[in-house]
């Protein structure tokens, strides 16, 4: 896939420009909660279309199985039990959200930005993040970088796995595995441009239902994404640790934006100002040696 | 006072063993560490067989650093406690820096500026260890919250940088101070060497034994 | 169904109570959601458990299991004190104005003419009075304290909100509210839907919680309109085709039934099955019995089916006594049913009261299996431990086990719940020795009618004579049966006013209307008629055009009856033919005939102002409201306290608590739980991830639903000090079963006549095969009773006690 790309957008750990000649249209995948009926459809299509092997696990008290996302389950069903008003102000009411959780795939991927792998993190000019196992080397850093806590490191092969948007499906023109099992339409596929649309029709017609603070989904503090969701209920700490403005960390920013260059330039620095000391001030040597002493020194 | 042929033995050989493993692993550690840290270093993961080895052998390889160094903690802390003189000595670093050593104050085993470097190491790899563990994947980082991973991430990357500079500093002067190398390499120093840049340790010693 | 999936999306408000589409019908509920999406439609859900269905409800309602008809019968009384009701239809296409016979009365919870010591009703009066025109006398003004209207009005007058909240635990405002949207359907132009499955079935009044949202739908003017109907939501893939098929103990293709021991002669028999009309003019269908009938006789028996044998009336079983599956059990575990053979079917996990159904199986001669899988069943004899404990040294039974092939291994129609003969074609072979069903059972059939041809035998005549005239004989093709389901020819049939030839020998009939008594026709099914035509296989048609622009399909397979996508369409017109709503029509009256979008379900050129009723398989020509005696527990259905109720009495009459006429077993009675021992409320129910009892086959499936869990309240947990995710111990006078607790805000305790009620929600998926965790099987616990009619048991709603474990 992406050896022979060439509408690569950003490469991780590349300080010179990928290739990125051929442009392609930004896509979307939008999850409507509002009408998530938490089949797991698409957990199971993702598991059969990226040949997964997840373990059967236990249950923990929850209809979420396995109860995280695992390096084999790059989706999964989260579900929460709100009790919360449906218009924002009046009684609440008991709500079970469904959110089908897995990578977000930010506009602005903070896994990428973390990545000290050059080229085991790759954005697609359609906006897909895609991890090149190949590349990765296990550090687990974009777990760090990640806003939204959801690459996993295999025990078996100390590589980081995730969701890929199917790049392999949408490169040659068919929608997610996902997309493709999901029964309500709860999860449709196109542009970007186009999922937007839908979504703010969806939220229309949600408010227009009495969800008075339903919302799209498709933060800012990462650029936006390339998966949003439609809230019925605005609130994104509702739906099971969604984060309402996810955004790089600032020590994921310190670390991997201001400080790495400067840091190896001040090292560099260090290193030339020694050598400038040398030539300019000269050696500290000892004044009063006395001449013939063994071992005197010689450097 | 240790002599060896008219030499003054400043590093016993144990003492010598030590500086260089901990010397030869924090090379590599720090080498490691920085094919991991910045894109231009990327090359230097060869040096460990690429990538997946260089992430999976730098926080073993830490490890040793820290293990050795504790060590040589434990021999060298004792003379490493700062004293008045070495405030005095601190704040005429523009004398130290331009080779005037005469105007300084009278230095012990190690001056101001190798204690400094001491106390830097001693806590940047106490700090390279917890947050090395808190980002070891292999082992122990699931244990952490992202919060702490994150909050490790930037603590290696800032303790890593002090320490480098520093033992850039560390190698310099021993370069710089000419008949250091040979006190790390030989364990020896002239006793005109002492004189000069330990006055008050040449003097110490000297008290003990017979010239 | 009577409508079909698609058309769900044309309701305005969808209630699904008796079932929980979304979790157990993922796929057909897409429609809902289009409904809501795309039609603004109200979607209520009424369950026990606030479910995946109610997780996109508008309105979710809590209700006590096993008091469906409690609720239902306070929306009739609404619906009449509102007077919400869609009058003309109520007064045309209903029973309402037909006057009841003298004699037939209720009170007490008994309607007239019970019998305790039979535990049956003598029903005579159970129907209406016929004036001297012989046909029935009827009250348009819907007055007279007789008609069916003023006595069902009486009947369910006393379902007020306060008694509706006190039996259901549901509150009135709730009650109040979804009443108000539900009778916003009353109006012409506005439909309800309604979605039901097992959660209605499956109890002692199991046909009753049926026929009271049928009443409602009546009532609103809902069944025969795009948007509206009873929809029952079939739980296999193909449960509709066994039903279809007649694969019930006293059945026969197409709903024909088979003969009762006192009907010992053809005539008796079809005199019994034809219906007089009960109104003038009415079409009366099933007087065409006889048609049906001797055509299905010449395709089982062929040439030695004459008239003069009645179709070789004589070798059809007399039925003596319903063989229910639960009497099949019971009579196993009396030790009088010593052979059993199970083909794709898993009764030790699907019948109830699993200990019972170990004794019934360890008391057989022999049990044959045929499935794809090796299940509970046919492992039954195995020690599990704890999940199966038996000891194989005691259990003589032989077992078989005949591997068969799965569906996609094998061409083939299945029946969807609208009704669709949806044909497919094999896509694989199956794995190892397996065999088709059909190679299986013709071969078993050829070894038994060579050894009855060698050995004679106490009766081989109707397996000797049984046509079997398949191209191989061991191995029949499926198209050969599928056109021998929808019948053909087996002379030239001329018609004798025109002498034109309307079907040569051998040629495929192209519907039920051509079929004939006089023996000159054959037909497998004659609801299956049209199927495959001389034109072709109509199953295998997969063309999407929809000129309704609603959603019909009419060319994409083909839906019995007749390629009929919505049964009862006449009643989408008033009475002069004109459609109720422009925008949802169907057919309509042209001037000549009827015409539409769908096949009229209408005799093609009867012109409205013959009055015909719309309902045309019934006497009446209308539909009922009041059921004559076509039901054993009543002619309006009324709320009986489940079998173990928690209430230990029925508040609306403390004498009679449960269903006077339900099904009991022996050794039921005396295992039933009261609820000072068994104080919570067990029910049952299916989980999206896992399919009945083969899901659990499956590694996938397993993964998403790894482990056997219960589900109980946020305050029943505090009140047993039960952690989420503790194990738990789950029991009752049956068995018990062990589980993760999964502890949650979506149980609610239900205040229920003074008392709060609690729920223990029990997911049925787990036993000891497959590749899930090894769990219990939920019948660990359930009663063994049926319903009245339909001998269901009583899955949804019995007593447990659950404790820490």
């Amino acid at each position: 896939m992406a050896l022979q790309s060439l509408d690569i957008k950003r490469r991780s750990a590349t300080t010179m420009p990928p290739p990125s000649i051929r442009k392609t249209a930004d896509v979307a995948k939008l999850i409507d909660i509002s009408k998530c009926i938490g089949c797991k459809a698409c957990q199971a299509a993702c598991l059969e279309w990226n040949d997964l092997h997840e373990a059967v696990g236990i249950n923990v008290g929850s209809y979420q199985n396995p109860p995280d996302l695992t390096p084999e389950s790059w989706t999964l069903m989260r579900f929460s039990e709100v009790e919360v008003p449906r218009d924002g102000t009046g009684e609440p009411e008991l709500a079970w959200l469904i959110r089908k959780d897995g990578c977000m795939h930010c506009a602005e991927p903070g896994c990428l930005e973390a990545c000290p792998a050059p080229g085991a993190i790759v954005q697609y000019s359609n906006g897909i993040v895609d991890f090149q196992e190949e590349n990765c080397i296990g550090c687990g850093y974009c777990i760090t970088g990640c806003p939204f806590n959801i690459p996993r490191i295999s025990k078996r092969d100390r590589k980081a796995y995730k969701c890929t948007l199917c790049s392999d499906r949408v490169a040659v023109g068919l929608e997610p595995a996902c997309i493709k099992a999901c029964p309500t339409q709860a999860l449709v596929f196109g542009t970007k441009d186009d999922m937007k649309r839908h979504a703010e029709d969806r939220v229309a017609e949600l408010k227009e239902r009495g969800f008075a603070t339903a919302a799209v989904y498709d933060p800012s503090g990462v650029g936006g994404t390339h998966v949003m969701y439609v809230l019925q209920y605005g609130d994104a700490e509702l739906y099971q640790g969604l984060p309402r403005n996810p955004r790089v960390s600032p020590m994921v920013k310190l670390w991997k934006g201001i400080f790495k260059p400067v840091s190896v330039a001040l090292m560099g620095l260090a290193v030339v100002v020694g050598f400038l000391h040398y030539v300019t001030v000269g050696p500290n040597e000892v004044k009063e040696e006395k001449a013939g002493q063994p071992g005197a020194p010689r450097n | 006072m240790e002599r060896q042929n008219n030499l003054i033995v400043r590093y016993r050989p144990g003492d010598r063993f030590i500086h260089w493993v901990v010397a030869v692993s924090f090379i590599l550690a720090g080498l490691g560490g920085l094919a991991m840290y910045h894109p231009m270093f990327v090359p230097l993961s060869a040096l460990f067989g690429g990538g997946p080895w260089t992430r999976a052998s730098h926080p073993w390889i830490g490890l040793v650093v820290f293990v050795f160094f504790a060590a040589l903690a434990i021999r060298f802390c004792r003379d490493n406690k700062l004293t008045a003189g070495d405030r005095k000595w601190l704040s005429q670093i523009g004398d130290v820096v331009a080779n005037h050593e005469e105007r300084l104050p009278e230095v012990g085993r190690y001056n101001a500026g190798q204690k400094v470097l001491f106390w830097v190491m001693l806590i940047t790899l106490v700090l390279l260890l917890l947050s090395g563990l808190v980002m070891w994947y292999g082992y122990f980082a699931l244990d952490f919250s992202l919060g702490m991973r994150r909050l490790a991430a930037d603590v290696h990357a800032i303790s890593a940088f002090v320490l480098i500079i520093g033992i850039i500093v560390h190698i310099y002067a021993s370069f710089w101070v000419k008949g250091s190398v040979r006190s790390m390499t030989r364990g020896t120093v002239t006793p005109a060497w002492a004189k000069q840049h330990h006055a008050a340790w040449y003097r110490e010693i000297s008290k003990g034994g017979a010239a | 169904m009577t409508n079909n999936w698609v058309d769900i999306k044309n309701a305005n408000v969808i209630v699904v109570m008796g079932g929980n589409a979304a979790e157990a019908h993922p796929v057909g509920f897409k429609w809902v959601v289009e409904a809501k999406a795309r039609n603004k439609a109200t979607l209520i859900v009424v369950d026990p458990r606030f479910n995946r269905t109610a997780a996109v409800a508008d309105h979710y309602l809590p209700i006590r299991a096993g008091s469906d008809i409690a609720f239902l019968g306070g929306v009739i009384n609404y619906l009449l004190a509102h007077d919400k009701i869609q009058h003309q239809y109520v007064v045309n296409y209903t029973n309402a104005p037909y006057i009841v016979k003298q004699g037939f009365d209720f009170s007490d919870g008994l309607f007239t003419g019970y019998s305790s010591e039979t535990r049956a009703y003598d029903t005579s009066s159970w129907d209406y009075e016929l004036g001297s025109d012989g046909y029935v006398m009827v009250d348009s003004t819907l007055r007279d304290p007789r008609c069916v209207f003023q006595l069902m009005k009486k009947h369910y007058a006393r379902y007020t909100p306060e008694v509706v909240a006190s039996l259901t635990g549901i509150p009135q405002d709730k009650f109040l509210k979804v009443c108000e949207i539900i009778a916003s359907t009353a109006p012409a132009d506005r439909t309800m839907t309604s979605m039901y499955a097992l959660g209605w079935t499956h109890h002692s009044v199991g046909t009753q919680n049926i026929r009271t949202m049928a009443m409602i739908q009546l009532l609103l003017g809902n069944i025969g309109l795009s948007g509206g109907g009873m929809n029952a939501l079939r739980g296999h893939s193909n449960i509709q085709g066994l039903t279809d098929l007649g694969l019930m103990s006293n059945l026969m293709p197409g709903y024909l039934t088979l003969p009762h021991k006192e009907e010992q002669d053809a005539a008796t028999y079809l005199a019994h099955r034809t219906p007089k009309p009960l109104r003038p003019g009415q079409f009366n269908y099933w007087s065409n019995y006889s048609k049906f009938y001797a055509s299905l006789m010449k395709a089982v028996y062929g040439g030695a089916a004459t008239a003069a044998n009645g179709y070789c009336y004589d070798w059809l079983p007399k039925v003596n006594v319903e063989y229910d599956m639960l009497r099949t059990f019971d009579l196993m575990a009396e030790g009088k049913m010593n052979g059993y053979f199970c083909q794709g079917f898993n009764p030790l996990q699907a019948f109830p009261y699993k200990s019972k159904l170990i004794r019934a199986l360890s008391n057989l001669k022999f049990l044959v299996v045929m499935d794809p899988l090796a299940t509970e069943t046919s492992e039954f004899w195995q020690n599990h431990g704890k999940y199966n404990d038996v000891d194989p040294r005691h259990i003589n039974t032989e077992v078989f086990r005949l591997p068969t092939t799965c569906f996609a291994e094998e061409d083939g129609s299945l029946i969807n719940s609208s009704r669709w003969l949806q044909w497919h074609y094999k896509g694989a072979d199956g794995p190892g020795e397996s065999r088709t069903d059909i190679v299986i059972m013709a071969d078993l059939f050829i070894r038994i009618r060579d050894k009855y041809r060698k050995e004679g035998g106490a009766f081989p005549d109707p397996i000797l004579n049984l046509d079997w005239a398949y191209v191989i004989p061991h191995s029949p093709h499926p198209s050969e049966l599928a056109t021998e389901l929808n019948g053909r020819a087996l002379e030239d049939i001329v018609d004798p006013k025109t002498k034109q030839t309307l079907l040569h020998k051998g040629q495929q009939v192209d519907g039920f209307f051509q079929l004939r008594d006089d023996g000159k026709t054959a037909c497998g099914c004659w609801l299956f008629a049209g199927s495959w035509t001389s034109k072709g296989n109509q199953m295998a048609r997969r063309d999407t055009s929809d000129p309704s622009g609603r959603g019909l399909y009419s060319s994409w397979a083909w839906s019995w009856p007749a390629n009929r996508r919505i049964m009862y369409n006449r009643a989408s017109c008033d009475p002069a033919g004109k459609p109720w709503d422009f925008n949802r029509r169907l057919i309509w009256w042209n001037g000549s005939k009827w015409v539409g979008f769908d096949v009229p379900d209408y005799k093609p050129d009867a012109a409205p102002s013959q009055d015909m009723g719309p309902f045309i398989m019934n006497a009446e020509g209308v539909g009922r409201l009041f059921g004559r005696q076509l039901l054993k527990d009543g002619p309006f259905p009324e709320h009986y306290e489940p079998f173990e109720t928690p209430l230990g009495t029925n508040p609306l009459h403390p004498k009679v608590i449960s269903n006077p006429v339900a099904k009991l077993y022996s050794a039921s009675m005396e295992l039933f739980g009261k609820t000072s021992d068994f104080p919570y409320v067990g029910t049952t129910y299916r989980l999206t991830e896992l399919f009945h009892y083969w899901g659990k086959h499956c590694r996938i499936n397993a993964v998403l639903q790894p482990q056997q869990f219960v589900e109980i309240s946020e305050e029943l947990a505090r009140e047993k000090g039960i952690g989420n995710g503790d194990p738990v111990v789950v029991w009752n006078r049956r068995g018990q079963i062990e589980a993760v607790a999964l502890v949650t805000k979506r149980l609610k305790p239900l205040k229920v006549n003074g008392r709060t009620v609690y729920h223990v929600g029990i997911p049925i998926h787990w036993g000891f095969t497959g590749v899930a965790k090894k769990g219990y099987p939920a019948n660990a616990l359930t009663p063994f009773v049926g319903d009245a009619d339909a001998g269901t048991p009583e899955f949804k709603a019995f007593l447990v006690n659950l404790r820490k474990a």
